[in-house]
């Protein structure tokens, strides 16, 4: 191929060419099957894209597409059928507007930052059914949705300044992300000693959302905005350089790929950030294969249902979890082998899709049901909460597991 | 990231390898693109169909064939492998089918009402291979856009058989504005619907030994609901294979996905594979796209399994140059020149069709001199020189073949 064709080719609108009609990716769609109000990868991404001039929107069902990136996954030919789609869903927003609904749960960020000091009180509040009833009627939030829980003790909090440890050895960067934050504090906490007691001194500069919940939401301005900020801060002078490492899949998918290749920045920083961001496994896989992972495990004899999240394996990584916590005594871990638990961040929180994605996640939870195991482990919040809902299963970071068998206290 | 081996390709050719190695207990990561070729294919294990006269004992006739034809892939691998390979694929697929070994094709409808030779079949469509004059019905749904019982009945009762062959058409009741056939078949798995179906098809049956439909009964619990509709319908029902999305090969792909699942295998999809690091005839790595960064797995072995010029294991260009992308192979039995490349009718002998990469009995890339390319580099599928594979139905049956060879010859030189 000539380097024009090959630019054209690898673009994100330019993929569209290479479309086979092969319908591989409706086939692996999780939505398709499940509603009928999405017509499929196919038709909505390269089919529909011949015909966005960028004037009106022809096709309103792409609005259902969870964005998942499976169908990006599987097309043999190249086609970024997801990432067309995205594209196209913000251009739907343009021109129909951002529901208010889809501007508060695209900012975790300010919802944490809101929810923190009264948390006692969210917390009850979305536990109450008549309330939840208000929010669907109101804001257009299913009642039933998995929402998280706030946390009055947040990351930043339990750290205060201690935002550098200098224990000496390596200096690494850790990406925590708001969910980890304001949600889940605990997961950053396992993380930083998890990461310590491999002899790294971990750097936790002060960092904002990556706007991933914007870009899902249609809102490109504001995620560009949010995503320039994160990389300023993940690349001051002190840090530029340093690895940087992730708990949240999909966050660091966002710094990785999808900044570039959906939001379409392109600068120089943020390359080099990409090029320097690890998920937590894939970075603690990395040490094992080199020898110099800590494998002074304790045994953890449970049996733990292992869920890879679509964000996750949108990095080609594999699944790392596992490879780490194959390692530990006693542990028997079983693959859970389906594609989507239906989340897909916050689309099976929104009323018109709570169903949908209900439907999407049920052979995962059946599967889980069927093994009885003593955990579930995911690596994505968003999935961990709807697994938990769907299944009524405890669902974990694995970092929990393997926090355990470093003789981590269990929650 | 380190591996025992590492396999290149999700299709048939690349997963059956895969599960051989895992079964044999070595570390196996695969890579692909995308998803193989399996979801578009009908799933019969076709062996030899057409050599070029209709085959009846492909067993039988394979010595012959190998005989006349040295430079095919089965010549190379040896027909005494074919049956065992058969018989691996039974074993694996369980409760899919594909029962018991391969001394005759049979005769199987296609979804046009045309006749072609089939090889082991899953068992979705074994009662579709009918006796002359028998009385079947055809039955689909108002609607669904793949496939029209009409033209299946009128083409069977005028075809070699002389079946006497009657279309149903039946309506969809409720909502489903689109039968988009993964809409279809995820709905066939509710018994429901299941119930609502046999209730309008059972009045209008009359003597009929058997009901095909297109096939669209079911992705994950297909048996149960072919099973279940026999039931209610009082005879045998069979699947007769559509155009893409082919849901016989999607349920083959979950298998044997889920088979590497168990045996510890791994599966990457969206990686490419770009190039490769070797020191003197041995490959020591190799490189594969995973954006942000290039990944470079380490393995003792590597199967190439990436398909053939429609994979993207073969890159043409749009002057016939054709090459093979990531280990630069040399290719063989390619046109002389473009004029040679395509003939007019679609299903005539191309000029490429037997353009592949030529190997030895271990199924190694062999260079211009006869040597193997690498000590370590193994080629399953497609991608093989010497078959026709559209012509001679054997595409599959040479990817089952051709794949465990590979392994088997890769985990000979694992440590
Ligand atoms: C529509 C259709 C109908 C068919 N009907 C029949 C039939 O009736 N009978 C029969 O016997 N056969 C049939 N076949 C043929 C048979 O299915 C295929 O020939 C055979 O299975 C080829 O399998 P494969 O594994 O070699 O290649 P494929 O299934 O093509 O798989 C190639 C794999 O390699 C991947 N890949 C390519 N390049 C790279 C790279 N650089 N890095 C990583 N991955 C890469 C691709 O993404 C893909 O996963 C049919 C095929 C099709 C498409
Ligand atoms: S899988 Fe790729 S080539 Fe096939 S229909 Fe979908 S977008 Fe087109
Ligand atoms: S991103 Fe997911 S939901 Fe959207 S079209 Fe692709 S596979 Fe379907």
């Amino acid at each position: 191929m000539t380097d024009l064709m090959e630019r054209v080719a690898g673009s994100v609108r330019g993929s569209l060419d290479q479309c086979v009609k092969c319908t591989i990716c409706e086939s692996a769609c999780p939505v398709m099957p499940v509603t009928d109000l999405f017509l499929g990868p196919k038709t909505v991404g390269p089919q529909a894209e011949r015909f966005r001039t960028g004037e009106h929107s022809p096709d309103h069902s792409v609005d259902y597409c969870s964005g998942c990136g499976i169908c990006t996954r599987v097309c043999p030919q190249g086609v970024r059928i997801a990432e067309i789609n995205s594209r196209a869903r913000a251009e739907l927003k343009r021109e129909q507007g951002v529901p208010l609904r889809d501007r508060l749960i695209a900012r975790p960020d300010v919802m944490g930052r809101l929810a923190r000091p009264v948390a006692p009180l969210f917390n009850a509040a979305m536990a109450s059914p008549p309330v939840r009833g208000l929010t669907q009627r109101v804001l257009g939030i299913h009642r039933l949705a998995p929402l998280p829980r706030a946390n009055g003790r947040t990351l930043d909090y339990r750290l205060g300044r201690r935002r550098s440890r200098p224990l000496g050895g390596r200096r690494i960067v850790y990406f925590h992300g708001c969910s980890t934050n304001y949600y889940e504090p605990r997961v950053g906490l396992m993380a930083i000693a998890i990461l310590e007691h491999q002899g790294f001194q971990v750097e936790v500069p002060a960092q904002g959302c990556c706007g991933l919940p914007m870009q899902s939401n249609g809102i490109f301005d504001g995620a560009r905005r949010y995503v320039r900020r994160l990389t300023e801060q993940l690349s001051t002078p002190d840090l530029d350089g340093l690895q940087v490492v992730a708990t949240s899949t999909s966050c660091g998918l966002m710094l990785k790929r999808e900044a570039r290749e959906i939001l379409g920045v392109e600068d120089d920083s943020l390359r080099r950030l990409a090029a320097r961001t690890y998920d937590i496994f894939e970075f603690l896989r990395d040490l094992d294969q080199r020898g110099e992972l800590r494998t002074d495990f304790h045994p953890v004899p449970l049996t733990v249902a292992y869920h890879a999240p679509c964000q996750q394996q949108n990095q080609q990584i594999g699944k790392p979890a596992l490879d780490v916590l194959s390692l530990v005594p006693e542990l028997r871990l079983v693959e859970l082998d389906r594609d989507c638990c239906g989340i897909a961040g916050t689309y099976g929180t929104k009323a018109e899709k709570y169903e949908i994605a209900m439907r999407v996640g049920a052979p995962l939870f059946g599967d889980i049901l069927e093994l009885a195991p003593d955990l579930v482990m995911c690596d994505s919040e968003t999935c961990r909460w709807q697994i938990r809902h769907g299944s009524g299963y405890p669902t974990v970071h694995p970092l929990e597991i393997l926090y355990r068998a470093y003789g981590g206290r269990p929650v | 990231m380190k591996t025992d081996v590492l396999v290149i390709g999700a299709g048939t050719a690349g997963l059956c390898a895969a599960v051989r190695l895992a079964q044999a207990g070595r570390r196996v990561q695969v890579i692909a693109t995308g998803a193989g070729s399996l979801g578009l294919a009908p799933a019969t294990i076709d062996v030899l169909g057409y050599a070029p006269e209709p085959v009846e004992d492909p067993l039988g006739t394979l010595p012959a064939f190998v005989a006349a034809h040295p430079g095919h892939p089965y010549a190379l691998m040896g027909p005494e492998r074919v049956a065992p390979a058969l018989a691996w694929l039974s074993a694996v697929a369980g409760d899919l089918g594909y029962p018991g070994t391969l001394s005759r094709n049979r005769l199987l409808p296609t979804a046009l009402g045309a006749l072609r030779p089939a090889g082991l079949l899953p068992e979705s469509m074994s009662a579709g291979a009918l006796e002359a004059g028998a009385r079947v019905v055809i039955a689909s749904f108002n609607g669904y856009r793949d496939f029209y019982p009409h033209i299946v009945a009128a083409n069977l009762s005028a075809g070699s058989l002389a079946l006497d062959a009657r279309p149903v058409d039946l309506v969809w009741e409720g909502e489903l504005p689109d039968l988009a056939p993964q809409r279809l078949w995820r709905r066939m798995e509710e018994p429901e619907v299941r119930a609502r179906v046999a209730r309008s098809l059972r009045p209008l049956l009359d003597g009929e030994v058997a009901v095909g439909f297109p096939a669209i009964l079911g992705r994950e619990h297909g048996g149960d609901v072919r099973r279940d509709l026999e039931e209610r319908l009082e005879r045998p029902v069979f699947e007769i294979p559509t155009l893409p999305p082919s849901l016989p090969g999607l349920r083959l792909y979950d298998l044997l996905r889920a088979a590497l699942r168990r045996a510890g295998g791994r599966l990457t999809l969206g990686e490419t594979a770009t190039g490769f690091r070797a020191r003197g005839g041995r490959l020591e790595a190799v490189l594969a796209s995973q954006p942000p960064r290039e990944d470079e797995y380490l393995a003792q072995a590597v199967v190439l399994a990436s398909g053939g010029v429609s994979a993207g294991g073969i890159e043409v260009d749009s002057e016939h140059r054709a090459r093979e992308p990531v280990f630069d192979l040399p290719l063989s039995e390619l046109p002389q020149d473009s004029a040679e490349w395509f003939q007019e009718e679609y299903f005539g002998e191309h000029g490429f069709d037997r353009a592949g990469v030529a190997v030895d009995a271990l199924s190694r890339p062999l260079r211009a001199d006869g040597e193997p390319v690498f000590e370590n580099l193994f080629l399953a599928g497609a991608e093989l020189a010497g078959a026709s594979p559209w012509r001679e139905k054997s595409g599959e049956g040479i990817s089952l073949v051709t794949a465990l060879r590979a392994a088997e010859a890769a985990l000979e030189v694992c440590a």
